[in-house]
């Protein structure tokens, strides 16, 4: 029998929709009622952990012995009871089902930082984030250290905001600490919007201490009493563990009046987004915590001199913030020891699309998209890789020749897409760029404002020309309007949703024009995406007559008698892709 | 007030106040910088983009009107790279508007047709969906033609930062961003018509104004407001020898605001049931009289009156709409010619 | 109805720009924001109907009608949408008789609507349905629990 047991599973937004919760509750139940050992049970702590990034092999669950680590992927309810009984009772680990070598691939190249703790404390015990060092940082700061120095100690890492415009953190702080004010803020902006990204959330879910102790540091700075996470109201796993977070940090005296009787007193306070995308522009964020519609305003005046209720404000995005704990302990050199010359540290990605391993990554600020995708992604999943789009919807596409390129956020500028806050989309050749475009502006077409007139006109007649394009109705001339208007936007527009809203199809015409121009002049979609100028027709020697697609047909166009090849009426065909998902030989053709 | 500083404009060397815009320090010294959001009497918005110009150090365009002055600032109102977002943000606004001119009551005084016409813009490089509103506002005043707002939003922030009322915000977002009342409700206000004054196109007028004919045919009036002590200067515009609109100038007493009374009530001018000489009943009828005799009969009544009944049966109200002198006259005619103190006046209320 | 929005309004008496928490809190206790609500909050805090109106209709959570008994609600990330979450989507709305601009079918059962990226693109495409995430979900696999919450309401 072993001394001590401790289960891990992990449970994440992604580990509970695979059904981490009903493997925890199996876990629990086999553990009492079948004939497992009192003595097991009493030494069997079973933690909740947050993501730790491989998404993809939910539920993952770690099973330690006497100190000694078994990872298991694809977990369901019904194969704990064997888990139990072979590995825990028995210490006979189920090889069958333990993570094969990919998933220590995954993680081998990655270095982590803000994601160290993650998927390794419990995010609801502070005593489990305190276990690993946690706290440190903020007895190490308040009362020992002046603000002055820990800026400087920040200023000299190299830390730059990882929300995307990627401005030096410790000039940001120095520039909110100089100003005279009675009161001055400090917000967190957690309203991750960028489709496709979810690295603050899974910060938040995982370790919400750390950006707890980076935000009180920041607090102790500027000299700011107050704060605010602006989270997501989409993101309800966060924020329920970053209130219980809250309430702990509280209890322990590292928020509050007085902390650590230094003097120095700083609470946090929770707000809610409503739903846009636009919030988490800075100034529309502030507007938005103002109980406003989130509409920008023009800068300057900075928030660090003019913000929240027109008081001196630091915003910082979550990966930032929980930074700052780790420099503050490991040291800036420590720190700046990762990356390039202008991007230090490390990096949270979440690596989806069509690859084989999607989740969360960090690596360091530099590493090439090489092998972030073939040794940490562990290449494409099943078609050909053709791009990666990063930056989200004010990012761009790198295409596959330029593969070998650094991620950092000088490399990536200087080939039209930016870091971004990190999302990463790996497209593959059944994705067609006009399509990924047109997606991206519709996103950011659907989330402006309203408030200046590039930004709400012109993305409309941006996104209305490639629904043309992508119609078949396309014109020549299209591409030099797209490229000039999406200029035009670029560089009138008052915040940076405008200012970057044309950047998925600046860049996608950079490098994917050859799409564009079959499109307009052949009329042809050559990834065989586009709707409007797709026809699907059924095989003949593969359809079995089975009358799945028939049924599936919305619009009647698929006729045939049982168990003879069936033919679409091309004139009745809506072209949505139902037989083609729904048949089971292959039979359906779309071109 | 803050100091004066030195920046320079299109090459040109000019002195300014240090608290001023960009906008407002070019506007002062001469210079033209387009806008339709801008008012000297709001707050700086940076909606609307026209007044995008270069400043020295700076990357990228900034607007005008939210960049304060800063000493040895050197600006550029005007180059390729700026007339080019200029034009295709004029080109942007005339895709989403029913370009109607031809019948519009603001034509002629319309920015956004200036800027068409500034930028010769005959043709449109951008096409497509059309913001469409179909529904009619039924307030007594106010037209309501959202299709044409560009929504500089001047209407709303003076509904909030001037009048501090708020009736109207704009809502949605995007491209279906639209001013209205709450939950599009017919407008239920004041009426002051602060918003109609200050919109840069035909979005906003009054109803009563509608095709009685245009900045070209009009005659400007200035007087003063005849309904209250304030004193509001007016501008009547007349044609055909009729007053067919009120408005003010933003650099009189009033900037320029009124109140419902002074810009919509002006229709007593042609009024048949205006009187043009005193009347005095007569059998129970009254009937018009000169001025001679009406004052004759006054003087009498007045007379008799105090003789029987003493001085202090009598008491003396006067109007607002009076000036000062006419003012002290009376309250003298009352005091020492009728001998009371029984006077008042209708705006001390 | 009064007297929860008057516990509301108490809740935020002496916060400063309070117009989104309160829409917020309206919403958790009607599922939605009544007319009539927005009236008497506005005539409580003096804070004017117009800014109740322009913060509500900007921001995407809230809603100016009453939704279904169940909501499904499908990402519209980037990582769904390669994943093909518009062909699901289409189909279940289909199969729910949704026309162009309606969200909540004719008998108030269903409300089907999408959302900006959820942040599970691991696990796309994603449809939350009565706020239960479902990973890599199929058409298929939907219109199965569609049939299960109809007869759970029919029984």
């Amino acid at each position: 029998m072993p001394k001590a047991v401790d289960i891990r599973i992990c449970m994440g937004t992604g580990g509970i929709a695979a059904g981490a919760s009903a493997v925890l509750e199996r876990f629990e139940e086999e553990l009492s009622s079948t004939g497992v050992g009192a003595s097991v049970r009493e030494n069997c702590s079973r933690h909740n952990v947050g993501c730790r990034g491989f998404c993809a092999r939910d539920v993952l669950v770690d099973v330690i012995l006497d100190g000694e680590r078994t990872t298991y992927q694809y977990i369901k309810p019904d194969m704990v009871q064997r888990i139990v009984e072979e590995h825990i009772v028995s210490g006979n680990p189920v090889e069958d089902w333990v993570v094969t070598d990919d998933y220590h691939n995954f993680h081998e190249k990655q270095v982590k930082v803000v994601l160290s703790d993650c998927g390794e404390v419990d995010p609801e015990d502070i005593n489990s984030y305190k276990s690993r060092g946690g706290y440190k940082a903020v007895e190490s700061v308040i009362g020992s250290k002046t603000p002055e120095d820990v800026i400087e100690m920040i200023k000299s890492s190299g830390l730059r905001g990882r929300g995307g415009a990627g401005f030096p953190t410790g000039l940001k702080w120095e520039f909110a600490r100089k100003p005279e004010s009675d009161q001055k803020y400090i917000i967190c902006n957690a309203d991750e919007g960028d489709p496709g990204a979810f690295m603050d959330r899974s910060i938040i879910e995982g370790n919400p201490h750390s950006v707890i102790e980076g935000m009180t540091i920041g607090a102790y700075c500027i000299g700011a009493d107050k704060g605010y996470v602006y989270i997501r109201a989409e993101y309800p796993l966060a924020v329920k563990r970053l209130r219980i977070a809250l309430e702990q940090a509280k209890e322990a005296g590292y928020l509050g009046e007085n902390i650590l009787g230094s003097g120095f007193s700083f609470n946090i306070k929770v707000k809610l987004g409503a739903g846009a995308f636009v919030c988490g522009e800075e100034t529309a964020l502030i507007a938005s915590i103002e109980g406003q519609r989130g509409m920008p305003r023009a800068k300057p005046p900075f928030p660090a001199q003019q913000g929240l209720w027109g008081k001196p404000t630091v915003i910082n995005n979550v990966e930032t913030f929980s930074n700052v704990p780790y420099i503050v302990t490991k040291g800036p050199d420590w720190f700046s020891s990762f990356g390039t010359e202008k991007s230090k540290g490390t990096k949270v990605f979440a690596l989806t699309g069509k690859i084989r391993n999607t989740g969360l990554i960090e690596v360091p600020m530099g590493m090439s998209l090489k092998e972030i995708i073939y040794d940490i992604g562990g290449g494409m999943e099943r078609g050909e890789f053709k791009a990666v789009q990063t930056g989200g919807p004010s990012g761009g596409c790198i295409p596959k020749d330029m593969i070998d390129i650094n991620v950092d956020f000088e490399s990536l500028a200087k080939v039209g897409s930016i870091v971004g806050s990190g999302g990463m989309v790996v497209l593959d050749d059944t994705d067609c760029m006009v399509n990924i475009a047109k997606f991206f502006l519709e996103f950011t077409q659907r989330e402006s404002c309203g408030k200046c007139t590039p930004c709400r006109v012109g993305t409309k007649r941006l996104l209305e020309i490639l629904d043309r394009v992508t119609e078949g109705k396309g014109k020549s001339g299209d591409i030099e309007l797209l490229l000039t208007l999406g200029q035009d936007i670029k560089d009138s527009s008052l915040c940076g949703l405008g200012q970057t809203a044309p950047n998925p199809i600046l860049s996608t015409i950079k490098y994917f024009r050859d799409e564009y121009e079959a499109h307009i002049n052949e009329k042809r979609c050559p990834a065989a995406v586009c709707k409007a100028m797709l026809t699907y027709t059924i095989l003949e020697d593969a359809c079995k007559g089975c009358t799945l697609c028939a049924k599936a047909c919305p619009s009647d166009a698929i006729s045939g008698e049982k168990k003879k090849p069936h033919v679409i009426d091309q004139g009745l065909c809506v072209k949505c892709g139902a037989c083609f998902d729904t048949c089971k030989f292959k039979a359906v053709h779309k071109e | 007030m803050a100091d004066r500083i030195n920046i320079t404009i299109d090459g040109e060397k000019v002195n300014v106040d240090g608290g001023l815009t960009v906008l407002q320090a070019a506007r002062r010294s001469g210079f033209h910088i387009p806008t339709l959001c801008d008012d000297d009497r709001l707050k700086p918005y940076g909606g609307c983009r026209l007044c995008l110009v270069s400043i020295e150090g700076i990357p990228r365009p900034v607007t005008a009107c939210t960049t304060p002055v800063t000493d040895g600032m050197v600006v550029e109102t005007s180059n390729d790279h700026i007339e080019r977002l200029r034009r295709t943000i004029v080109e942007l606004l005339l895709s989403d508007h029913p370009n109607d001119c031809m019948t519009c009551d603001r034509a002629g005084d319309c920015t956004l047709q200036e800027l068409a016409y500034f930028y010769g813009l005959r043709d449109n490089r951008f096409w497509g969906e059309r913001r469409r509103y179909e529904d009619d506002d039924l307030n007594p005043f106010i037209k309501r033609d959202m299709e044409k707002c560009v929504l500089c939003g001047k209407c709303v922030r003076v509904c909030r930062e001037v009048q501090g009322v708020g009736a109207i915000e704009i809502s949605y977002r995007g491209f279906g961003a639209k001013v209205c009342p709450p939950y599009e409700r017919d407008l239920n206000c004041e009426f002051c018509g602060q918003c109609v004054s200050l919109c840069p196109t035909g979005a906003l007028s009054g109803k009563q104004w509608s095709g009685k004919g245009r900045e070209k045919d009009v005659k400007k009036i200035k007087t003063v407001c005849p309904y209250c002590g304030c004193g509001c200067n007016l501008t009547l515009h007349v044609s055909r020898n009729e007053v067919i609109r009120v408005s003010s100038e933003p650099d009189t007493i009033n900037e320029g605001w009124l109140c419902p009374k002074g810009r919509f009530g002006y229709e007593f001018i042609k009024s048949p049931d205006l009187l043009k000489s005193p009347l005095i009943r007569k059998n129970g009828k009254l009937e018009e009289v000169t001025w001679d005799e009406a004052l004759k009969f006054v003087s009498e009544k007045l007379g008799s009156i105090k003789e029987k009944y003493g001085p202090d049966a009598i008491g003396g109200l006067s109007s607002a709409r009076c000036t000062n002198e006419e003012n002290y006259l009376f309250q003298k005619f009352i005091r020492a010619g009728i001998g009371t103190n029984n006077v008042d006046h209708c705006a001390r209320l | 109805m009064q007297e929860a929005l008057d516990r509301v309004i108490e809740k935020y008496r002496l916060e400063e720009g309070s117009v989104i928490s309160l829409l917020q809190d309206i919403q958790e206790e009607f599922g939605y924001i009544p007319e009539d609500s927005v009236s008497y909050v506005s005539d409580r805090t003096g804070i004017p109907q117009s800014s109740f109106y322009g913060v509500a209709t900007f921001y995407a959570q809230f809603y100016l009608k009453p939704r279904g008994k169940n909501i499904i609600t499908a990402c519209c990330g980037t990582a769904c949408h390669v994943k093909g979450a518009e062909r699901v989507i289409s189909r279940i709305r289909r199969e729910l008789e949704l026309t162009d601009g309606e969200d909540t079918t004719q008998d108030g059962l269903f409300t089907v609507e999408d959302v900006a990226c959820v942040g599970a693109c691991s696990i796309a495409p994603v449809v939350i349905v009565n706020k239960e995430v479902h990973g890599k979900v199929s058409a298929t696999q939907l219109l199965k629990e569609i049939n299960n919450l109809k007869k759970e309401t029919d029984a």
